[in-house]
C-alpha cells in the first residue's frame, strides 16, 4: 500500500515510522529541515512543499496511493488537505484534527469535508484518560453514537450479588441490554432464564448511566474513585469533564480564567467548577485537594501539569494523571512520581496506525480477542431492516447476533420485540466474528 | 420629553378601537335577555371614535421606552374605558365612580377581586361584560407577555425577562403578529374547548344550572384565571364535575402557553423537561394534600371525595390566581386560611395568564440561596443557576430577586395602608384580613378572608382604599418594573 503522510510533526514522523516496513511511505512537510531529517533517518520518500497544494499532493503520487493521512499541527489545514485530495483522486483520507467541535461534524455525515476518517485528538486523550480511571470493575468499555450507547465487559466476581442469578433478576436496568456471556472461551446468547454464574464474563450494552449502574450492581463494594479533581480548563480538561460526568462522577475542575471558568461552568451541569490557580496553596487546602482519589492535569504546557501533579502527589492524592503534550517526556514524568502520563500526539499516532492496519470504517469494538464484535451500523433506506420491527427480522439474520441498543435523533432507544428500525437510526449489534460478513450483507 | 408619545397614544389608541367589538358583544347580550344595549353600545362608540383619533398620530418604531409607556397606558387606559357600562347601567354598587373603576380594573387585571353585594341587582349584560373584560385581560398579557415584549427586546422588563427565560419563545415564529396570533389562537381554542365541555355536562343531565351563559361566562374568565363568576356563590353554584372541570380549566390557563403550544404539536418531551411544570404542579399537589388532611382533621366536609374536591380547587384556584371559590373558606379554620393564604405568593407558570409571584421566579430564588450556601464553603466555586436545563443568565438572577423583594415589600405597606385605613373609617379590618386583601389585590387574586372573603365584597371599604387597590391591582398585573421606570426622571430625559 502507498501511504502519502502530510505533515511531519511527532505524530506525522511516528506514524511514519511504524508503517514504513511495510508500506510505500510518502511524507510531505512545509519544513526544508524536518525534510532532509526524515530523509537520512527513515525509508521513507519526503518531499518540501504545501500539502493543500495539488501540485504537491500530485507530485507525491496521490494518484497512485492508496491512503492519504493528513497530520499537521492545525486542523482546518489537515481538513483542506484531504478535501483537496478527493478533489483528484480515491485515495482514503484521514485527518487529524484538535477540536471536537470538526469531529461532530464528521460524525453527522461521514465523509464531509471529503474526510474518510477523522481522528480528534483532545477527544481521543480525554478517553485514554477516563479509561483510566473510569468503571473499575470493566474489562473493556467502548463508546459509539456520540457517546449516547456504552459497550461494556464485566467479569462477574464469585461473591457478586448477581452471580447464580438469572438474567431476568439481574437485569434491573430500564436501559441495558445483556448481549452476551462468555463461559469457559464459549460465546452465550443470554435469554431471561439464562443463569450467571461466578467467572462468567458479561457484555452489556445500554446508557452509560446504566451500565455505570450495573459495574456498582455487580460488586457494591467496589472501590471505585469518588473525588475526582481536573486541574486545568483546556479542551482535554473540558472533554474528560464531560466523559466523566456521562459515568456518572461529580469532578472538581479547576480553572484559573474567569471568563473560561464561567463557560465551562455553564456547560458542565455535573461538575463543580473552582476558579482558581492550581499551585495557590490556601486554596489547595481550602477545598482539601489533597483528599482527591485522581488528580488529572490537563493544563497547557507540560510544565505546569508536571508541578501540578508532583503538588497534588505531596498533599496526598492517591494517583495522578498528567497530560504530557510532548510525547517524549512521558517516561519522564512517570520516573519522577506521576502515576499515569498520557501523550495525545502518541494516542493519536497509535490511533491512526491501528485504523491503518485494520482499514475498518465503521465503529467497532473487539471483545475478547477477536472472537466478538459490538459494531454501529447506520441504517439507510435501502437496508432489509428498515422499517422492521425486529422481532421480524431477527430470525433472518444469522445466530449469535443480539441488537443491544439504538440511537435515533441523539435519543438512546432500548431495543425491544416490537420496536420498529428507522432509516437513518444508528444501531448497536452484538455478534460472533463468524457472522459479522453474513451479518453485514444481511442488513 | 424623549421618548415617543405620539406613538405610543396611537398604540394605544388601536387597542381601544379593539374595544368596540366586546362592547358591542355584551350589547347583543343585552340585547338577547331584553335588557337596555345603550350602556354599552354608547362606550363602543366612543371608545372607536377615541382610538380612530388617537391612531391618526404619526406611528414610529417603538423602542423600550415606548414599550414601558404603552404596557402601563393600556392596562390604565383599558380599565377606564370598561369602567363605563358599569356607570351607565348604574346598578347596586356601580353608582359610585370608584366601584366602576374597582370593578373595571380587577377584570382587565384578571384580579376578580369584586365590589359587586347582590348579583341579582345587575342585568346579565353587564354581568358577562364583567367577564369579558377579564377574558380580555388574560388574552392581553399572554399576547403581550409571549407575544411581543420578548421579541422586542425591552431589556429590564420583568415580564419579557421572566418569559423568555423560561421557554424559547422567541425561536417558536420568526415574527411577532405571527407568535402573537398562534398563542391568541390557542387562548381562544381553550376557551372554546371549555363552553363545550361544560355544556356538554349540562346536555348530558351532570350540570343542571350550567346553561349556555354560565358555561361561556365561566370559560371566559377559568382559562384567563382571573376568578369573576355572575353566580353569588361562585363555582359552589355548580355540580361537583363541573368543578373538577373548572379545577382542570384554571390548571391549564397558567401553564405556559409555549408549552400548552408544543403539547398540541405532540412534542411532550418538552412538558417532561419542563423544571417550571413540575415545581408549579407540585405545588398545587401538596398544597392540595396538604389542605385536604387539615380539612379532614377538621371534619368540614362528610366525605372523601368532596373534601378533596374543595381542597384541590381552593388551592388551585388561589394558586393559579384565579380566584373562584366552592365554599365559604373564610370559615375554615385558621390552619387552612392560612394554607391558602401562602399559595397567594406563589403563582402558575411564566408565559401563562397567572399573575403572583411566578413558579419559575421561586425556583431561582431558592436555587440561589442553596448557591449561596454551596458557596460560603466553597469560595472559588462557580455556580451557574439552571432552570429546566438552561442557564439563567446573573443580571435576570439580579432582578428577579430585586422583583421578589419588591413584590413582599409592596405588599408589607399595602397591609400596614389597609389595616391603618380601615381603622380610620370604622371598619376594622384584622391584620390576617388585612394581609389577604392587600395579597389578593397587589397580586391579582381576588377574594381574600374577611369582608374581602369569597362571598363577600370589597364595597365596604372606603374609597381611598379602593383607589389605593386599583392602582396596586394594575401595578401589580403589569409586574411593577414598567410603572417604576416610566415614574423615574431619566425615562423622561433624553
Amino acid at each position: 500500500m502507498r501511504v502519502v503522510i502530510v505533515g511531519a510533526g511527532e505524530v506525522g514522523s511516528s506514524i511514519a515510522a511504524s508503517l514504513a516496513d511495510s508500506h510505500d511511505v510518502v511524507v510531505i512537510d512545509n519544513d526544508a529541515s524536518i525534510v532532509d531529517e526524515l530523509t537520512y533517518d527513515q525509508d521513507v520518500l519526503a518531499i518540501n512543499g504545501d500539502g493543500t497544494d495539488l501540485e504537491v499532493l500530485r507530485e507525491a503520487g496521490i494518484g497512485e496511493s492508496d491512503m492519504l493521512i493528513a497530520s499537521t499541527d492545525n486542523d482546518e489545514t489537515n481538513i483542506v488537505i484531504c478535501g483537496t485530495a478527493a478533489v483528484c483522486c480515491d485515495a482514503f483520507t484521514i485527518a487529524r484534527v484538535k477540536r471536537p467541535q470538526f469531529l461532530r461534524t464528521w460524525e453527522q455525515s461521514r465523509g464531509a469535508f471529503g474526510v474518510d476518517f477523522m481522528v480528534c485528538t483532545d477527544l481521543l486523550a480525554a478517553q485514554t484518560i477516563v479509561g483510566v480511571i473510569g468503571l473499575p470493575t470493566a474489562q473493556d468499555v467502548d463508546t459509539f453514537a456520540d457517546g449516547l450507547v456504552q459497550m461494556a465487559e464485566f467479569e462477574i466476581p464469585p461473591e457478586s450479588p448477581v452471580a447464580n442469578q438469572t438474567v431476568s433478576e439481574a437485569d434491573r436496568f430500564d436501559s441495558l441490554t445483556f448481549a452476551a456471556i462468555i463461559r469457559d472461551a464459549e460465546i452465550v446468547i443470554p435469554s431471561g432464564e439464562t443463569t450467571i454464574r461466578p467467572g462468567d464474563e458479561v457484555v452489556v450494552i445500554g446508557s452509560p448511566d446504566s451500565a455505570r449502574k450495573f459495574s456498582a450492581a455487580i460488586s457494591p463494594e467496589e472501590s471505585r474513585p469518588q473525588d475526582v479533581v481536573i486541574v486545568g480548563g483546556s479542551e482535554i480538561g473540558f472533554q474528560v469533564a464531560r466523559l466523566l460526568e456521562q459515568r456518572g462522577f461529580k469532578p472538581r475542575l479547576v480553572e484559573r480564567d474567569p471568563d473560561r471558568a464561567r463557560w465551562l461552568a455553564e456547560q458542565l451541569p455535573g461538575t463543580t467548577v473552582l476558579e482558581s490557580d492550581a499551585t495557590d496553596q490556601s486554596f489547595l487546602e481550602r477545598e482539601r485537594i489533597g483528599d482527591a482519589d485522581v488528580l488529572l492535569a490537563t493544563l497547557d504546557n507540560d510544565q505546569q501539569n508536571l508541578l501540578a501533579t508532583l503538588l497534588a502527589k505531596r498533599l496526598g492524592v492517591d494517583r495522578t494523571v498528567a497530560v504530557v503534550d510532548t510525547g517524549a517526556f512521558a517516561d519522564l514524568f512517570e520516573a519522577v512520581g506521576v502515576d499515569v502520563a498520557v501523550s495525545p500526539r502518541e494516542a493519536t499516532a497509535e490511533e491512526i496506525t491501528r485504523f491503518t492496519r485494520a482499514r475498518r470504517a465503521e465503529n467497532v469494538s473487539l471483545i475478547d480477542g477477536d472472537r466478538a464484535e459490538v459494531m454501529e451500523v447506520e441504517i439507510d433506506a435501502g437496508s432489509a431492516v428498515a422499517g422492521r420491527a425486529i422481532r421480524e427480522f431477527v430470525p433472518e439474520l444469522p445466530p449469535g447476533v443480539v441488537v443491544g441498543a439504538i440511537a435515533r435523533g441523539g435519543e438512546l432507544i432500548t431495543p425491544r420485540g416490537d420496536t420498529v428500525v428507522e432509516p437513518g437510526d444508528h444501531v448497536v449489534l452484538f455478534a460472533d466474528t463468524e457472522v459479522v460478513d453474513a451479518l453485514t450483507a444481511a442488513i | 420629553m424623549s421618548a415617543d408619545w405620539r406613538t405610543v397614544a396611537s398604540l394605544v389608541g388601536t387597542v381601544t378601537k379593539a374595544l368596540a367589538v366586546p362592547l358591542a358583544l355584551s350589547a347583543a347580550v343585552a340585547f338577547v335577555y331584553r335588557e337596555p344595549t345603550a350602556p354599552f353600545l354608547l362606550p363602543a362608540a366612543g371608545s372607536l371614535l377615541l382610538g380612530v383619533g388617537l391612531e391618526r398620530l404619526p406611528r414610529r418604531d417603538i423602542g423600550i421606552r415606548e414599550a414601558f409607556l404603552m404596557v402601563s397606558l393600556t392596562w390604565l387606559v383599558v380599565a377606564l374605558v370598561g369602567a363605563v357600562p358599569f356607570l351607565l347601567v348604574g346598578s347596586g354598587t356601580f353608582v359610585s365612580p370608584v366601584d366602576a373603576v374597582f370593578e373595571s380594573m380587577s377584570g382587565i387585571t384578571t384580579t376578580g377581586a369584586t365590589v359587586v353585594e347582590s348579583f341579582d341587582a345587575h342585568p346579565r349584560g353587564l354581568l358577562f361584560w364583567r367577564q369579558l373584560v377579564q377574558w380580555l385581560g388574560g388574552l392581553g398579557i399572554l399576547v403581550l407577555a409571549v407575544g411581543l415584549l420578548s421579541q422586542l427586546e425591552v431589556g429590564g422588563a420583568q415580564l419579557m425577562e421572566t418569559e423568555t427565560q423560561t421557554q424559547d419563545v422567541t425561536k417558536l415564529t420568526p415574527r411577532i403578529s405571527q407568535t402573537a396570533r398562534l398563542i391568541g389562537g390557542l387562548y381562544v381554542g381553550l376557551t372554546a374547548l371549555v363552553v363545550v365541555i361544560l355544556l356538554g355536562l349540562n346536555v348530558a343531565g351532570l350540570a343542571p344550572r350550567m346553561g349556555p351563559y354560565n358555561a361561556v361566562a365561566h370559560a371566559l374568565t377559568s382559562v384567563s384565571t382571573a376568578g369573576f363568576s355572575p353566580e353569588a356563590e361562585s363555582v359552589g353554584a355548580f355540580s361537583p364535575v363541573v368543578q373538577w372541570t373548572l379545577t382542570g380549566a384554571m390548571l391549564v390557563g397558567a401553564t405556559n402557553f409555549v408549552l400548552l403550544y408544543a403539547l398540541v404539536r405532540g412534542r411532550f418531551r418538552r412538558l417532561r423537561d419542563s423544571e417550571e411544570l413540575w415545581f408549579y404542579l407540585s405545588v398545587v399537589a401538596g398544597a392540595s394534600a396538604l389542605l385536604a388532611v387539615v380539612l379532614r382533621i377538621d371534619g368540614e366536609f362528610a366525605g372523601l371525595e368532596p373534601t378533596l374536591r374543595h381542597a384541590t380547587f381552593q388551592v388551585a384556584s388561589i394558586v393559579t390566581t384565579t380566584g373562584y371559590a366552592t365554599v365559604d373558606f373564610d370559615l375554615w379554620s385558621p390552619a387552612a386560611k392560612h394554607l391558602l393564604f401562602l399559595g397567594m405568593f406563589v403563582g402558575g407558570m411564566a408565559g401563562s395568564t397567572t399573575c403572583s409571584i411566578k413558579s419559575f421566579r421561586w425556583l431561582v430564588v431558592v436555587k440561589t440561596l442553596r448557591r449561596d450556601l454551596f458557596t460560603e464553603i466553597h469560595p472559588d466555586a462557580i455556580r451557574p443557576i439552571r432552570v429546566g436545563g438552561t442557564v439563567v443568565d446573573e443580571g435576570t438572577i439580579r432582578d428577579v430577586n430585586a422583583y421578589v423583594v419588591l413584590s413582599l415589600l409592596v405588599f408589607a405597606f399595602l397591609t400596614v395602608f389597609v389595616v391603618v385605613e380601615t381603622a380610620d373609617s370604622g371598619l376594622g379590618v384584622t391584620e390576617f384580613d388585612a394581609m389577604g386583601i392587600a395579597a389578593a389585590t397587589f397580586l391579582n387574586i381576588g377574594p381574600a378572608f374577611g369582608v374581602a372573603g369569597p362571598y363577600g365584597s370589597y364595597a365596604g371599604l372606603s374609597p381611598a382604599t379602593k383607589w389605593v387597590l386599583v392602582v396596586l391591582m394594575w401595578v401589580g398585573r403589569i409586574e411593577i418594573v414598567p410603572v417604576l421606570v416610566v415614574l423615574t426622571p431619566a425615562f423622561w430625559r433624553s
